[in-house]
């Protein structure tokens, strides 16, 4: 029953990204309406069969901005991921394989910038870059970093120990060669595990900074600049407030799910605990 | 005896009786920003002079919601033929809430110190063309200029040239002392300001007692201040997509007005290819102002040059330039312009400009123009666009009243360079004849409009929602003002 | 156990020291000049520079930075070059909007989150267990300015029960101020306990395989009790650390809020002073904020240190 309940988790999962990830794809090629066409004769329009999601307060058609917005955010999201991967990763490994002051130092770099409240860190960083996708990427990106380098650091001192490492530490191979060959795939499942869960709260985070206007610039479309002009409009059009946090809900949902389906499937020692 | 008694007795009960039906004597007025203090002499925020405008400073003069001069502090004046010596007849008896005396002495302060190389007078230039200040008697203030300015006694009556003491001015900042009829009560910071009645005005009590000034930046708690009747007005209402919910509500009165705000898309006049007059009037084509305010849904006029409607000597020139893409396209294409061409619009953080900027992008794309929207803060909006002119194009509304001689300027941000202009201009400030000024005033609309060389979008409106009781507020705000002593409550 | 105190009493220190030093330097070389910003368009050269003198912008950058570091040493937070009041003042303000509300929210999802969590441990597998984790599967993917926008749509649009934001001020009473902070705290809150519930439960079916909780249940005591008295207590550890990393998320998800809920808390008194370059109101609360970040981490490994699983397990045996 368990068993089939949590297949069933990382199956809702899978369907729902594949959706997202869908839209995000079409909308390169195809959205009903472009999403910057301006059309004031239409605007506030209830959805319909011409605009299955409505209208904004531009005209411009909801849904055709959602499927472009899945594209931005997902973006913004990955790049941020793979910055975070790249910066912490090593950062971790490196970390662990030399221990003393280059741990220490590592340690105590991750602990400033996990004092900085992440949103701080984008302000003050679109502050002083001027707002746009790029800058959000970057934000995003340097608070994974951390993150990864402990996940990195913790879980290869785990794995250091196990008894292969130390055969191969004593047939005198050195630190990079073992961090490489049996360090990394032994961690791979659990970065991966981590990289899924990163990419949900990314999308959050990018959601949330162009929700403040610091995120992807119009007249791109993005779900947070989406929810913040329909908070201008609550009185008047409040289902502009709907569908925007639905997709961004959808979306970090779906990637929750595949992460704790990811989590059971590949980390078997995880399973006892839930 | 008894009768005595008894008409004590009714005195008094009348008088708990006009006690509990007195009718409201206070009000709570909206404003979306904060001023960052409290002293118009020494910063330009408009919220600065929405809270103390005439309600704790006053000048020499007075402006009205026409932009007409009255007399204020000072009861009459006499100007010379040759426009150069200006003698005001100070009123008596007049002091500061800290109880200062007013005489010639603080206007020669006030001015003086408007003037001094330490000034820190956000209009500093409005007090360069006083030569001298003397006082022949206490009571009379002789201001000599260096040279006729038509503008002079406008200028005296703003925000920046109120009569400030020598005692107090340094700490008006947080502690403002004027002579208007009210003055600060506390300052709750973030929040709102607190205004009570000065009780030794010389003008006597005016009809309202006390005021709050309560700051709500955000459109939709606004509107709902107003709903809630938490807020009485808002004079600048920052919510126009809400007001039909206003209208349709018999407790609120709706007020659409005109203020002094030429709202344009500034364009860098020596940057390529926007010194090629084709491009600017191209892009004057391309786009659809009337489409633009209804967009935008923000209750704007379309202009066609640096003035507004309402103003003297406005003329209509919105014909000059009418929405037409063919002809845009053709403009371009005869500049040289390829389709595919990427302009840059930096939006300061109005939504005139962040909203009004997407919109536009919109229109240009249809002329095969690619535009890029960068958002900027006022901050980077000073540095960059204004001080160092690096910008292609920003959409910024020019809120001084009458300041046509921006275009006349050496060095302005947008490099308007014109020869003819310049002459005109020199012409028209320093006549002081109203219909030689009024005439020069509609020719330098027209060489604006010709050359283009900003493209005019349009009238910002003064958008107000307050309570059907309440009266006397201004319908057009031409300068930032909130005149509460000549606001009252019907009944 | 003293050693160890000082030891990261000194990290603690510098990891402040260093993050002055970051946001002084940042802030350095951001764009725009907080005199013009005063003086708007119409300003002249010699205006600026009077105002800049006024404001202490003509110093050098160190002799700025160590004057401030000094001033702060001293409980002196400096003044405002936009209001000209002192930034404890103005901070002091913003901090009774921010602090009551993260207080609620925190209060709000323990509430719920711990017996939740324990519930659907006790109850794994069963219905409750699957509705209760649906949920805050679904809880952890809402983001909380859209929860926000959610309930102004419900609460003050649709119902209008409440205004759709704004704060009155505490000086009318606590209850008018604290209806104003409610659905903001439920914003911010029901998104964390969520996280929180999912966490309280794993823990709690960890310490149940454990064997102190065999060893109690073997003594004969119920499975409730032996859940409630044994389990729950130790699992909590875990939690307790958990809260306190999420301190710094709800500091950030407050900046976010407060603007859904136009409150004026410290968040918004920091765009305020970004968008104003009023410099030193930002690097006073950014000091302030990371530095309430890394105590608040610091008395959580010292509780850890203190309620280590192992004593307790000890004691329970």
């Amino acid at each position: 029953m368990k068993g089939v309940w949590r297949r069933r988790n990382l199956l809702a999962g899978l369907v729902l990204t594949a959706v997202i990830l869908a839209a995000a794809l079409v909308s390169l090629v195809w959205t009903p309406y472009p999403p910057t066409a301006i059309d004031i004769l239409h605007k506030l329009a209830h959805p319909s069969r011409a605009h299955p999601l409505g209208t904004d307060p531009f005209g411009r058609d909801v849904l055709s901005m959602i499927m472009v917005g899945a594209r931005n955010s997902l973006l913004v999201s990955v790049i941020a991921v793979a910055l975070g991967a790249g910066g912490g990763i090593p950062l971790g490994a490196l970390a662990a394989a030399r221990g003393g002051w280059v741990d220490d130092l590592v340690m105590r770099a991750t602990d400033l910038a996990f004092a900085f409240p992440a949103l701080l860190t984008a302000v003050m960083i679109t502050a002083l870059a001027g707002p746009g996708a790029g800058n959000a990427m970057i934000a995003i990106g340097l608070f994974n970093i951390p993150v990864f380098a402990r996940l990195t650091r913790g879980a290869a001192m785990a794995v250091g120990k196990r008894e292969f490492i130390l055969a191969a530490r004593a047939a005198g191979r050195g630190d990079i060669a073992i961090t490489l060959d049996h360090v990394l795939p032994n961690i791979a499942a659990v970065l991966m595990v981590q990289a899924t869960i990163q990419f949900a709260l990314g999308i959050i985070a990018d959601a949330g900074l162009s929700y403040l206007g610091l995120g992807t610039q119009p007249p791109q479309p993005s779900w947070g600049k989406m929810l913040n002009d329909a908070q201008t409009y609550i009185y008047k059009a409040p289902l502009l407030a709907v569908f925007p946090g639905l997709a961004i809900t959808l979306a970090v949902l779906g990637l929750n799910l595949l992460g704790d389906g990811l989590r059971d499937l590949l980390d078997p020692r995880l399973r006892r605990a839930r | 005896m008894t009768r005595l008694l008894a008409a004590t007795l009714a005195a008094t009960l009348a008088a708990i009786g006009t006690v509990q039906a007195a009718p409201k004597d206070s009000i709570i007025i909206g404003m979306t920003l904060e001023p960052p203090m409290l002293d118009p002499t020494a910063g330009a925020a408009a919220a600065i002079g929405e809270v103390t405008y005439r309600n704790i400073f006053e000048g020499l003069t007075a402006l009205d919601s026409g932009m007409q001069v009255h007399p204020l502090l000072a009861k009459s004046w006499t100007v010379s033929p040759d426009g150069l010596t200006y003698t005001f007849a100070l009123r008596p008896g007049v002091t500061f809430s800290d109880g200062a005396r007013f005489d010639c002495s603080v206007v020669k302060f006030t001015y003086e110190r408007a003037a001094a190389p330490d000034s820190v007078n956000a209009h500093k230039g409005k007090f360069e063309p006083i030569a001298s200040v003397a006082c022949p008697t206490p009571e009379t203030a002789v201001v000599t200029l260096k040279r006729p300015t038509g503008a002079f006694l406008v200028d005296m009556g703003t925000n920046d040239a109120v009569m400030v003491s020598p005692v107090s001015a340094a700490g008006n900042k947080t502690n403002p002392v004027g002579t208007g009829p009210y003055k600060l009560v506390r300052w709750v910071k973030g929040d709102r300001v607190e205004l009570a009645r000065n009780p030794g005005y010389w003008g006597g009590p005016p009809a309202i007692a006390s005021v709050t000034f309560r700051f709500i930046a955000d459109p939709s708690a606004a509107a709902a201040s107003v709903l809630a009747g938490d807020v009485d007005a808002f004079p600048l209402f920052p919510a126009p997509e809400t007001l039909d919910q206003f209208r349709a509500d018999k407790r609120f009165h709706v007020q659409i007005g005109t203020t002094s705000g030429k709202t344009i898309l500034a364009l860098n006049n020596t940057r390529k290819p926007f010194n090629d007059i084709r491009v600017r009037r191209a892009l004057a084509h391309a786009i659809d102002r009337k489409g633009l305010v209804d967009a935008l849904g923000n209750y704007g006029t379309p202009i066609g040059s640096h003035e507004v409607p309402g103003d003297a000597g406005y003329i209509d020139l919105t014909g000059m330039y009418p929405y037409d893409v063919a002809k845009a396209k053709a403009l371009l294409a005869e500049a040289g312009i390829k389709p595919g061409f990427t302009m840059t619009i930096r939006l300061p953080p109005p939504p005139y400009a962040r909203r009004g900027g997407e919109v536009i992008a919109a229109m240009l794309e249809q002329v095969g123009i690619t535009v890029k929207l960068v958002p900027i803060e006022w901050a980077q909006w000073l540095d960059q666009v204004f001080k160092q002119s690096d910008f292609d194009a920003t959409i910024i509304s020019h809120v001084e009243p009458g300041d046509l001689d921006i275009y006349a300027r050496d060095k302005y941000y947008f490099e308007y360079h014109s020869a003819e202009y310049n002459a005109l201009y020199k012409q028209f400030a320093e006549t002081n004849d109203p219909a030689t000024r009024l005439a020069l005033r509609g020719a330098l609309q027209l060489k604006l409009a010709e050359d283009e060389p900003n493209v005019f979008l349009f009238a910002l409106a003064k958008v107000g929602v307050w309570n059907a009781d309440l009266r006397g507020l201004w319908s057009n705000e031409p300068i930032f003002a909130n005149v509460v002593s000549e606001m009252s409550w019907a009944k | 156990m003293i050693t160890f105190t000082a030891r990261r009493l000194i990290a603690l220190l510098l990891t402040l020291l260093a993050a002055s030093l970051v946001v002084f330097l940042v802030l350095q070389v951001l764009p725009g000049d907080p005199a013009s910003l005063m003086l708007g368009t119409e300003a002249r050269a010699d205006t600026l520079a009077a105002l800049r003198h006024q404001m202490g912008l003509d110093v050098p950058a160190p002799a700025r930075y160590f004057g401030w570091l000094w001033g702060m040493a001293r409980g002196d937070f400096g003044v405002s070059y936009t209001y000209s009041v002192p930034v404890a003042e103005l901070i002091r303000a913003r901090v009774a909007v921010t602090l009551p509300l993260a207080l609620m929210a925190i209060c709000l999802s323990v509430g719920l989150a711990i017996p939740v969590g324990v519930l659907a441990a006790a109850r794994r597998g069963r219905a409750a267990d699957v509705a209760a984790m649906g949920v805050a599967q679904l809880g952890v993917a809402v983001p909380n300015f859209w929860l926000g926008l959610l309930l102004i749509l419900l609460f003050a649009v649709t119902l209008g029960w409440v205004p759709a934001g704004g704060f009155p001020g505490w000086q009318d009473g606590l209850w008018p101020g604290l209806r104003a902070l409610l659905l903001p705290a439920l914003a911010l809150g029901l998104p964390q306990a969520a996280i929180l519930a999912r966490i309280t439960r794993s823990s709690v079916l960890e310490t149940l395989g454990e064997d102190f909780v065999r060893t109690a249940r073997a003594k004969g005591l119920t499975r409730r009790v032996a859940l409630w008295r044994h389990a729950v207590p130790n699992a909590l550890v875990p939690v307790v650390t958990i809260i306190g990393l999420q301190f710094s998320f709800l500091l950030a998800g407050t900046v976010i809020v407060e603007n859904v809920f136009a409150l004026p808390g410290m968040g918004r008194l920091m765009f305020q002073a970004i968008a104003q370059r009023d410099l030193i109101v930002v690097q006073d609360l950014v000091v302030l904020l990371a530095g309430s970040v890394i105590v608040v981490n610091f008395v959580v490994d010292l509780a850890y240190g203190v309620l280590d699983p192992r004593l307790a397990r000890g004691g329970a045996s």
